[in-house]
């Protein structure tokens, strides 16, 4: 018996025969459709020699038929059920209307959003606020260890990179300074220029950016990948404060965290600078170091850790907010991710600015 | 027709971290077959199932679908043997970025070969099928209840017309009305295509109105397989466990 479906017009009627199933069907597709086409006028069709009839085909005849049963059928009862599940659809099947948004329309909803999620921070900084009130009254209830695990996760785990990175920097902004600064004869203000851009500046914006790539996205995915398998609802069904147990940890560890993270970067930073200055300019590392402390005053450092806590706390509740509003599927988990990543980073250097106009008075000799 | 059985399985042997999960595993199933794979938690039922769709590479032994082997290094000829069959996760494994819609739409269009009009007729085919309204097609897999997924994962496990249907505890979450409609369902889509059914289950109510064979998995193998009534006779713990006091209801 042969299995591939096949199309007979003998006179008067139409014939068919063998496998009408879609995977037999596929090889042979646009001629089989081409025959039924041509065979539309027929009234006479035998379906009886058919084996087999999925309802890929049962749609396809019943195309064909334009929608009626032909009066001269003859079919098995088993393939008659078949087709008469396909005619029982409704005739007009309305296509799936895909929502038109119009540009007004576009940034309405784009500030609207905007605007929630300004909302949302501030509630959950006002959360934040509580929790933090209440811990202060059951000292016990104070997730240590999830604090700890913060710290060690976004602190300590960031060490290697953000060496690395603040390195390569130190040195580039040391050897670029140094060829203009050698043009002026003015070697000895590589040390304030590598101070205060370093301390006061980069450090901490370097730092930020870095860690809202690489720490911010983490809390995101893990809140978020939490709330998609409920498991953010097990904890509240268990009595347990997602914001005291999941949320607080995280800001804390990272508010803590950073400006370690930028002591430590800016250190770097310098040692790669003092290095270029001594090979491009001959400057000694204890000229370096004397001088340092006279071009740059003490409060520039306040000013970048400062920064640093800031930012943490800045990236770590953009973080957050984005987890706990991710919705249950892939999609808006990944979104979600990327609008946390880029709305710290943004918020970040807008801070910085802020940062800018209130302290220009301050730290420079 | 199809000399060769549908599923063939020969000495499958797989172990997770030293602790075996099956050892020398048979199993023949043949077409028209319903099959009911029972055993109990953990014993690896749905480890079975990964291994005849090829998502689990046994650590001995073969396995063939149609007379395939899973092995076979011919990708055009697997990737064929795959839309032979359709599968129902356990957790219904829906698309959760795309609507019902697109969900079932999705094996349909990955053929590109069918038109539109013939994609919508079909969905829409499958989930009166299933007993879904057309409306549903537009909502999300979040927006669904634990019932309506299961319906949805099993109208896509049919959208390609599969002729070996695998089934991850069908009826579990459904009401014992639905949960009997899928039964005549399956029932009636095996007559009308000759489909083979190989189904995970505890539910003693499906088992009896749909399998023909029951295959019991227990101590690393299959230790029982055979039409349904020769299968409740054998004396193992397990299958006396199992049937216990319902056995004489069911026969």
């Amino acid at each position: 018996m042969s299995t591939s479906p096949r199309l007979l017009v003998e006179p008067g009627r139409v014939v068919l025969s063998g496998c009408w199933t879609l995977a037999e069907m596929l090889p042979q597709l646009a001629a089989l459709e081409a025959k039924l086409v041509a065979c539309t006028s027929h009234n006479d069709w035998d379906l009886s020699e058919i084996t087999r009839l999925d309802s890929a085909a049962a749609v396809l005849l019943w195309r064909t038929w334009g929608a009626r049963w032909p009066d001269g059928l003859v079919a098995a009862e088993l393939h008659r059920q078949v087709l008469k599940r396909v005619a029982e659809l409704p005739q007009e099947i309305a296509e799936q209307a895909r929502p038109r948004l119009r540009f007004p329309e576009m940034v309405g909803a784009l500030l609207l959003k905007a605007v929630g999620n300004l909302l949302g921070m501030i509630a959950l900084f006002g959360q934040l606020l509580l929790d933090a009130a209440y811990l202060v009254r059951h000292p016990q209830d104070v997730p240590w260890k999830e604090f700890t695990a913060n710290v060690y996760k976004a602190g300590a785990q960031a060490l290697a990179v953000t060496a690395l990175v603040g390195f390569l920097i130190g040195v580039t902004i040391s050897y670029l300074s140094a060829l203009q600064l050698k043009s002026f004869g003015a070697d000895l203000f590589i040390v304030n220029i590598l101070g205060i851009s370093i301390i006061r500046e980069l450090g901490p914006v370097l730092v930020a950016v870095l860690v809202a790539g690489r720490s911010g996205s983490a809390m995101t995915a893990q809140i978020g990948v939490m709330r998609v398998t409920e498991e953010i609802d097990v904890l509240s069904t268990m009595g347990i404060s997602r914001t005291i147990r999941v949320v607080l940890p995280k800001i804390f560890g990272l508010t803590v965290a950073m400006p370690l993270l930028v002591l430590w970067t800016s250190a770097v930073a310098m040692f790669g600078g003092m290095l270029a200055a001594l090979l491009q300019l001959d400057l000694s590392f204890a000229y370096f170091v004397d001088n340092l402390p006279r071009a740059v005053p003490v409060a520039n450092l306040v000013i970048g850790l400062s920064k640093g806590v800031v930012f943490g706390f800045v990236i770590a509740i953009v973080a957050c907010h984005f987890g706990l509003h991710v919705k249950p599927n892939t999609e808006s988990l990944s979104a979600s991710t990327t609008s946390a990543v880029v709305t710290a980073i943004t918020t970040v250097i807008l801070f910085d600015a802020i940062f800018a106009v209130f302290t220009r008075n301050i730290g420079v000799p | 027709m199809n000399p060769s059985p549908v599923i063939e399985l020969n000495g499958v042997g797989v172990s997770f971290g030293g602790k075996a999960v099956h050892r020398d595993l048979s199993l023949r199933v043949e077409e028209g077959q319903i099959v009911g794979l029972l055993g109990g938690s953990g014993s690896g039922k749905t480890t079975l199932l990964r291994e005849i769709l090829g998502l689990l590479q046994p650590d001995s032994g073969t396995i063939r679908l149609f007379g395939i082997d899973l092995n076979d290094p011919d990708v055009d000829r697997q990737r064929n043997l795959r839309r032979r069959l359709g599968m129902l996760f356990q957790q219904g494994a829906l698309f959760s970025a795309l609507s019902v819609f697109d969900n079932i739409a999705f094996p349909l269009r990955e053929l590109r070969c069918l038109d539109a009009d013939w994609i919508r007729r079909l969905v829409h085919l499958k989930l009166a099928m299933v007993g879904l309204e057309p409306t549903h097609g537009k909502l999300m897999p979040a927006e669904l209840s634990g019932g309506m997924v299961k319906r949805v994962a099993l109208a896509r496990a049919l959208a390609l017309e599969p002729e070996l249907l695998l089934l991850d505890e069908p009826t579990a979450g459904l009401d014992p009305d639905r949960s009997q409609n899928f039964v005549e369902l399956v029932g009636s889509l095996q007559r009308e295509l000759g489909l083979t059914v190989v189904m995970v289950t505890h539910d003693l109510n499906t088992l009896a109105g749909l399998a023909t064979h029951v295959a019991v998995l227990a101590d690393q193998r299959i230790i029982a397989f055979g039409p349904k009534d020769e299968v409740m006779t054998v004396d193992h713990p397990f299958v006396t466990g199992f049937f216990g006091a319902d056995r004489r209801k069911l026969l």
